[in-house]
């Protein structure tokens, strides 16, 4: 079973022809949006500070009551 | 509030703006496509006409290069609001998360599956089996879709949650109140049905480009059939559910409908103002029309289903209408200023273990809660919570003059289909090819009407772009929009570039693999 599956995608996957050039674009785009973005530019900014949940609660707190003082 | 750096906020604001409408591009074809292909392979398979088939795998060829290109654009819009929005993330709490996590087993499970087994699966399953995966395909996306806007929908009327003071996050009190939100529902009607218009045509635009070029004319002329068909479905029920949704504007966010139509001053049997254009003034918020063409009572009736009804205009948000039962902005910061502060004593008192202070603290802040947000405006101009009226404005006339358009089209396309004179009007044949980016503007005008509208606020009342934002520096923010619009354009021209060239290329290489089946 496990194999027909696995033959059903190696099969399809060979007689791509368009195919080919979206997957090597899908590769490209996920390798700038989860490797470059994500890393370097996107990183939880709340995680990023604080280890966990409570601080998360209290740094937000702070904020939400204390922006317009 | 000289500590906000309002250069991060509209450079956030713009980056969400870029992505969002960038990803858009690529949804709403996914969302009817799909369908159309379905409706395609179903008359293969009911017919048995090879023909049929050869159609629907044509289609699929584009629908999937487009899904391909589209797949993960809309995953930057969640790195987004970790990074930019990070205070909104917290205070969302679990009402994102429960939709967004079904969403992602609903698109992984669904789609992963079901589109392996439409593109790879010709010939190896039954026929009917490769229909039910074609078919769960579309649903899947529209589904996927469903839990997008459920999350969007409460940020544009926030229900069926309780805000814990303790953590700062809005916790899920009635899952079902939120699935099942009108404003919600509309959305998504409104939303996927816009998608099937898109996607119609599309199909159409493609094929009328084949019958001028005098190729593949049998394909194009059966294609048209089936999308102008499903196009002017959808363009008549995108009038009920484009009605519903404005229903719940006007119930939910009336400075949204005040800036959608440029009504500054209230009225009974207020008009609506089928074209119009604001004048240039430096006076802000105070445009007039230099020409309008107002249907009296339009808007009342579009609002609240009365021609008589009252409509509050911008200046009776802002400062208030006694006689129509509608609060100031400037009470409602004074109630939002109560919430904040009542939270921050809260706060406090709990640390010194002064529950019973704390406790009625906790009340006067519950007692408020419902204009938290405004108190951020206090000590500013309670203009600065107006949205810009005339980017609204135009979205939406824009919008709605090209969904009025699109109905006759699709009905003079069918006609000619039908009565098999579509070869001889040169004409239509190549405005339909035009009409193509005209649908690619309605979509775009509709997400800024859906957005810019309820500006400033990210969740209506309670959370306005300034509570939301990170502190980060603006720079890094800067840096992203250009790295994302740089990303976005390339994967915009592979789109178009390998579109254009796989239509160009056509179906004629998949007359062969068509007749094994």
């Amino acid at each position: 079973m496990i194999r027909k599956i696995i033959n059903f995608y190696k099969e399809g996957f060979l007689s791509m022809e368009v195919g080919k050039k979206l997957w090597l674009i899908i590769g490209i785009k996920l390798f700038i949006l989860f490797i470059v973005l994500k890393l370097f530019f996107f990183q939880d900014f709340l995680s990023s500070k604080f280890d966990n949940n409570k601080a998360k609660s209290d740094y937000v707190l702070e904020e939400l009551t204390n922006l317009n003082k | 509030m000289e500590h906000i750096d309002f250069s991060l906020i509209d450079w956030s604001r713009a980056q969400f703006a870029l992505t969002a409408l960038y990803h858009w591009i690529f949804v709403p074809l996914t969302l009817g496509l799909s369908f159309i292909i379905a409706i395609m392979e179903s008359l293969y398979v009911k017919t048995g006409n090879p023909e049929w088939k050869r159609i629907t795998k044509f289609w699929m060829t584009l629908f999937g290069i487009n899904f391909a290109i589209g797949v993960a654009t809309g995953i930057i819009l969640e790195f987004e609001f970790g990074t930019n929005w990070s205070n909104y993330s917290w205070f969302v709490g679990d009402i994102f998360g429960a939709p967004l996590a079904i969403e992602g087993i609903m698109a992984f499970f669904l789609e992963s599956t079901f589109i392996a087994i439409m593109f790879f699966g010709w010939n190896k399953v039954s026929k009917k089996f490769h229909l039910l995966s074609s078919w769960l395909v579309a649903i899947g996306s529209n589904l996927s879709a469903l839990w997008i806007l459920v999350a969007n929908g409460w940020m544009q009327n926030p229900l069926g949650m309780h805000f814990n003071p303790d953590t700062a996050r809005n916790e899920m009190g009635n899952f079902w109140e939120v699935l099942l939100s009108p404003v919600a529902v509309n959305k998504f009607l409104h939303t996927i049905t816009s998608g099937y218009v898109l996607a119609s045509i599309f199909v159409i635009g493609i094929s009328a480009w084949y019958v001028l070029k005098k190729r593949h004319v049998n394909l194009a002329k059966r294609s048209m059939v089936v999308a102008a068909t499903f196009g002017l479905i959808a363009s008549l029920y995108l009038v009920f559910t484009g009605d519903g949704s404005a229903k719940q504007v006007a119930k939910h966010q009336p400075m949204k409908l005040a800036a959608m139509e440029g009504l500054y001053y209230g009225s009974d049997n207020a008009p609506l103002v089928a074209i119009g254009v604001l004048e240039n003034t430096k006076k802000p918020y105070e445009e007039d029309f230099l020409m309008d063409l107002p249907i009296p009572g339009g808007l009342s009736f579009l609002a609240f289903g009365n021609m008589n009804a009252f409509v509050p205009g911008i200046h009776d948000l802002v400062h208030g209408n006694k006689e129509h039962g509608i609060i100031s902005y400037n009470e409602k910061i004074e109630m939002g200023k109560k919430a904040i502060d009542a939270l921050a004593a809260y706060k406090t008192l709990k640390k010194e273990n002064k529950t019973d202070e704390a406790a009625a603290q906790l009340k006067i802040f519950e007692a408020n809660f419902k204009y938290f947000g405004y108190g951020y405006y206090f000590g500013h101009n309670p203009h600065e919570l107006i949205p810009p009226v005339k980017l609204s404005f135009y979205a939406f006339h824009i919008m709605v003059g090209l969904g009025t358009y699109f109905i006759l089209f699709f009905a003079l396309i069918l006609y000619f289909n039908l009565k098999n004179k579509i070869e001889n009007k040169g004409l239509i044949l190549r405005l339909a090819v035009w009409t193509i980016p005209l649908a690619y503007i309605a979509q775009e005008a509709g997400w800024i009407v859906a957005e810019v509208g309820r500006q400033p606020w990210v969740i209506q009342d309670l959370m306005p772009t300034i509570a939301a934002v990170s502190k980060i520096d603006s720079s890094n923010v800067i840096i992203t929009f250009f790295l994302f619009l740089a990303v976005f354009t390339a994967l915009l021209i592979a789109e178009i570039k390998i579109l254009l060239a796989q239509i160009k290329k056509g179906p004629g290489n998949l007359i062969e693999s068509s007749t094994k089946n």
